[in-house]
């Protein structure tokens, strides 16, 4: 099955497909922006400051999916011996940090309006911050390591103790008491935020992820050129 | 209606500058990759010319090496 899923293969589709996803992304993220800072309402309490929630929210979930993805591929890698598990994993994580950092930063814009402060040691801020520092503690293997083995073993156990930290991130703010408001989406019961929030949102959302589906396909597609660099020295 | 989009009721500062820092970060996400795209990619066709006839033959019988030669920016 997994040679469905090698290099040589599906490099054809990965080097064309990026002019197509750039297309895409910046048509939805137009029509995104347009949707969030001038159609959505502002919101009875929080006034035009909720309006950062259409940068803050999609970057915090997609850097949490990303992560996750990164240490199922990881782990999948380890377990089939597929190297090639490994290079998706690398390629997504550059845009999952980004994500992570946006998600950090833009939290803290809002909270000073909101809050009165740019910053709290509060739980989900702080395990947000923690998951930054699994992702740069990721990214720094990848280039300190020459050793591919060495770099899979430590890489995967640096992502296994780091999605440890996703449900924390998740459950912060049911567990204790944060400044952080709780969720208003929940996909198993009705969510708390009006249709008027909710379409920018989701609209944000899926510019955001097809941003880091660009990313992906040009990071795969230059380490594939690395690997075949490295082929034309043998030759 | 001009002066109320652009105000945001006092909150613009915050809201643009967190959509400002976001659309920036992108920016130079994508100019990083790309940039080093195009590095390696340089690279490989730079490779590939000092390749001696036999060499070359054998490594254009590998379609991903013909793929990378075909979407290069120099040649």
């Amino acid at each position: 099955m997994f040679k469905l899923f090698e290099p040589n293969k599906i490099f054809k589709i990965t080097s064309k497909a990026p002019r197509y996803v750039l297309f895409l992304f910046i048509v939805v993220l137009i029509i995104g922006l347009v949707e969030a800072l001038i159609l959505s309402p502002e919101d009875y309490k929080q006034s035009d400051a909720v309006r950062i929630m259409y940068v803050h929210v999609p970057a915090a979930w997609i850097s949490l999916g990303i992560f996750s993805s990164i240490t199922f591929l990881s782990i999948c890698g380890f377990v089939f011996r597929n190297k090639n598990f490994f290079l998706i994993s690398k390629s997504l994580a550059p845009s999952g940090f980004v994500f992570n950092i946006v998600a950090l930063v833009t939290g803290s814009i809002w909270g000073k309006p909101t809050w009165g402060t740019w910053w709290a040691w509060d739980a989900r801020i702080t395990s947000m911050l923690i998951l930054a520092l699994f992702y740069a503690m990721y990214l720094i293997v990848w280039r300190i390591y020459d050793n591919e083995e060495k770099v899979f073993k430590i890489s995967t156990f640096i992502t296994i103790l780091g999605i440890i930290n996703v449900p924390i991130i998740k459950y912060s703010v049911d567990w204790w008491n944060t400044l952080h408001q709780p969720a208003s989406i929940n996909i198993l019961s009705k969510s708390s935020i009006h249709s008027s929030m909710l379409y920018p949102l989701f609209i944000m959302t899926a510019a955001f992820a097809l941003f880091s589906l660009l990313i992906f396909l040009m990071k795969y597609n230059t380490e594939l050129i690395k690997i075949k660099n490295k082929g034309l020295d043998r030759l | 209606m001009i002066n109320e989009l652009f105000l945001m009721n006092g909150y613009a500062v915050y809201v643009l500058s967190a959509f400002s820092f976001t659309l920036l970060s992108f920016l130079g996400l994508y100019l990083i990759t790309k940039m080093q795209f195009v590095k390696e990619q340089n690279k490989f066709v730079a490779k590939f010319g000092t390749l001696t006839t036999e060499q070359a033959k054998s490594a254009k019988s590998q379609r991903i090496n013909k793929e990378i030669l075909a979407n290069a920016t120099i040649n």
